[in-house]
């Protein structure tokens, strides 16, 4: 009975234990009320996915309302995965979260933290799981103004700007997604994205169909921050609170990503429409520029948490390289960096906060010395680091090999070139980092061993050890990516 | 296709509004006038839904004795949830501004680039 009511409760646990945190108030208290909810939404993301890849899609209709009338939550073998991304980082950022919150948040505002940040969860995982255009829209836009307050929380005081910046960016994104839903609801009169796949073909040839691509393409890219609408996203990243940005940067872009793959292969998947519009041409030169700009930038920062924003906005684009592919092989490079990537990310930005709890500075002139400093925190970033660049043994391998493969498969061997290229980019910024905290000599705080609480320690090495784990044994994963893929991708063919 | 001007004069009413928000938005230093562009471009998105609703001599979806013809109720739901957010979207971008105004004593965006500039 529970079991079949699994995809609802994946969304109303979280969003009805978000206002119960502005009732309990307590500091202390409200972390163990948010700890036990992320904690009891991970295991219903295992227990759906497993449904999933053993008896195949699960269809919830809310309120036994049928689709396309009524609301439909489906899930299938990719948003399966997303749920398990979004709410797996959730259970590791929420114990790494409690010391850094309690430093960086002022003691009567965390239980409004907390109230967020649950908040921003259940968005993220409305995203993933409903079936309707519009609805999507409602969570994108749930899991945004969630967002934007969190950003807001930094201490810095450009939080305030970032988060301003990002509101305007954000709302011209999901305005522009409403409009795209709305051009397709006037030309089918249908909501449900399944429906509209089914819909949709048969008047390919419509200007309305075309713009309502266009626009949903535009909102989406600016959601996922897909060069060049990126501008918003270094900022938020490197003035919100250390805690917000692991979350961000491992489970919103990705969210967005998601979306996007949805609109582009859900929705458009049947009538060819990367080949219809330049749109796939198009999305790869965005994707291709998105890799070098945002590396070559990285290596220009002086502040580490900036320098990694840079990198996702690169990382950013290997996914969206992967999905333009349309092949497979591509499409299932894109989704598994996207879990890949999340781990790698969530550990790097865990060090960095790790980092300024005890020094109080992640600016690269203050990290001199810090691997004899701080050597576990170090060795985690180091790991995570080799992932971006995608040294074998690591997630970040795998995700570049399949890329390159379905670059290779597909014939269009410059682009394996360009990205082995950009990863000697990625080599660069992490190098400079790595040189600073081991090799440089002299330093004020030649001996002082500092090493960070345990409490940061244990969560950051999980997602590290993940990094290492997947880079090893990548079957799992891969399956999962491939099973999604070749449901994705019209004929599904290789 | 016909986009003869009258026939579709909604259509051209939302263009030109929602192109007046999104000037403002780009084009406007004041934070406050961007957040009101801001409204003013989700404002014609709303008129967008609600006149694709209407049906030609179709009058409110109400059940009643001698009407035939009724106005498609759905996008007009659709747009009461997207004036919600747009409500909530609006409330949250105009606290932001008031917390802006008490660290930066100004609201204009360039005084504020020169201060973030100096450090």
């Amino acid at each position: 009975m529970i079991q079949h009511h699994l995809p609802i409760l994946q969304i109303l646990v979280p969003l009805l234990a978000a206002p119960v945190c502005m009732f309990i108030r307590h500091p202390q208290v409200v972390w163990v009320w948010t700890l036990a909810i992320v904690w009891l939404c991970l295991p219903m993301s295992v227990a759906l996915l497993l449904q999933v890849l053993d008896q195949g899609v699960i269809v919830y209709e809310l309120g036994d309302w049928a689709a396309p009338w009524g609301i439909e939550y489906r899930v299938d073998s990719l948003n399966a995965f997303i749920l398990v991304i979004v709410t797996m980082i959730a259970s590791v950022v929420v114990p790494y979260g409690r010391t850094l919150v309690d430093s960086e948040i002022p003691a009567s505002r965390i239980y409004l933290f907390y109230a967020m940040f649950l908040l921003c969860m259940t968005g993220l995982l409305g995203i993933a799981i409903t079936g309707d255009a519009f609805n999507l829209f409602v969570f994108l836009e749930i899991s945004s103004l969630s967002t934007y307050v969190l950003v807001s929380l930094g201490k810095d005081r450009r939080a305030l700007t970032a988060a301003y910046r990002y509101l305007i960016m954000g709302t011209i994104g999901a305005t522009f997604y409403i409009i795209g839903v709305g051009l397709l609801y006037m030309a089918t009169g249908s909501l449900n994205i399944v429906d509209l796949g089914k819909l949709v073909p048969a008047m390919a040839d419509h200007r309305t169909i075309q713009a309502a691509l266009a626009f949903l393409t535009v909102g989406l890219a600016l959601k996922a921050a897909l060069f060049p609408l990126h501008m918003w996203l270094p900022n938020a990243y490197a003035f919100a609170p250390s805690v917000v940005t692991v979350f961000l940067a491992a489970t919103a872009t990705k969210v967005a990503v998601y979306a996007f793959i949805r609109v582009i292969f859900g929705i458009f998947g049947d009538i060819d429409v990367l080949a219809l519009l330049p749109v796939r041409y198009l999305l790869m030169l965005l994707a291709v520029a998105a890799m070098f700009a945002g590396s070559a930038v990285a290596i220009y920062q002086n502040d580490a948490k900036r320098l990694l924003a840079y990198s996702s906005i690169a990382q950013i684009g290997y996914m969206i390289l992967g999905i333009s592919m349309d092949s497979v092989t591509g499409v299932a490079a894109g989704i598994v960096h996207l879990f890949n990537h999340a781990l790698m990310k969530g550990g790097l930005f865990m060090a960095l906060g790790a980092i300024l709890y005890k020094t109080g500075s992640v600016d690269l002139r203050d990290m001199t010395g810090m691997g004899r400093r701080m050597p576990f925190t170090m060795a985690a970033f180091v790991v995570g680091g080799l992932s971006l660049i995608g040294v074998p043994l690591t997630a970040g391998f795998v995700s570049k090999w399949y890329l390159i493969q379905a670059a290779l498969e597909a014939g269009w061997w410059p682009l394996a070139v360009l990205i082995v290229l950009s990863s000697l980019l990625a080599v660069i910024y992490v190098w400079r980092i790595v040189e600073i905290a081991y090799f440089q000599p002299g330093g004020q705080l030649p001996k002082i061993y500092d090493r960070a609480p345990l409490k940061l320690l244990i969560p950051m090495w999980v997602l590290t050890g993940a990094t290492i784990y997947f880079g090893i044994d990548a079957t799992t994963t891969m399956d999962i990516a491939y099973t999604a893929a070749k449901t994705l991708v019209p004929g599904g063919a290789p | 296709m016909s986009l003869d001007f009258p026939g579709l004069f909604n259509y051209w009413l939302i263009i030109i509004l929602m192109m007046i928000g999104f000037y403002i938005v780009i084009a406007h230093g004041n934070l406050v006038k961007k957040i009101v562009g801001l409204n003013v471009f989700q404002v014609s998105v709303f008129l967008l839904y609600i006149t694709m609703g209407k049906v030609e001599g179709g009058t409110a979806p109400i059940l009643a004795d001698g009407i035939e013809v009724y106005s498609n109720p759905l996008p007009h739901v659709l747009i009461l949830t997207a004036i919600v957010v747009g409500v909530a979207t609006t409330a949250l971008g105009l606290a932001l501004v008031v917390r802006i105004k008490e660290t930066y004593t100004t609201i204009e965006e360039d005084e504020i680039d020169a201060m973030e500039n100096q450090g």
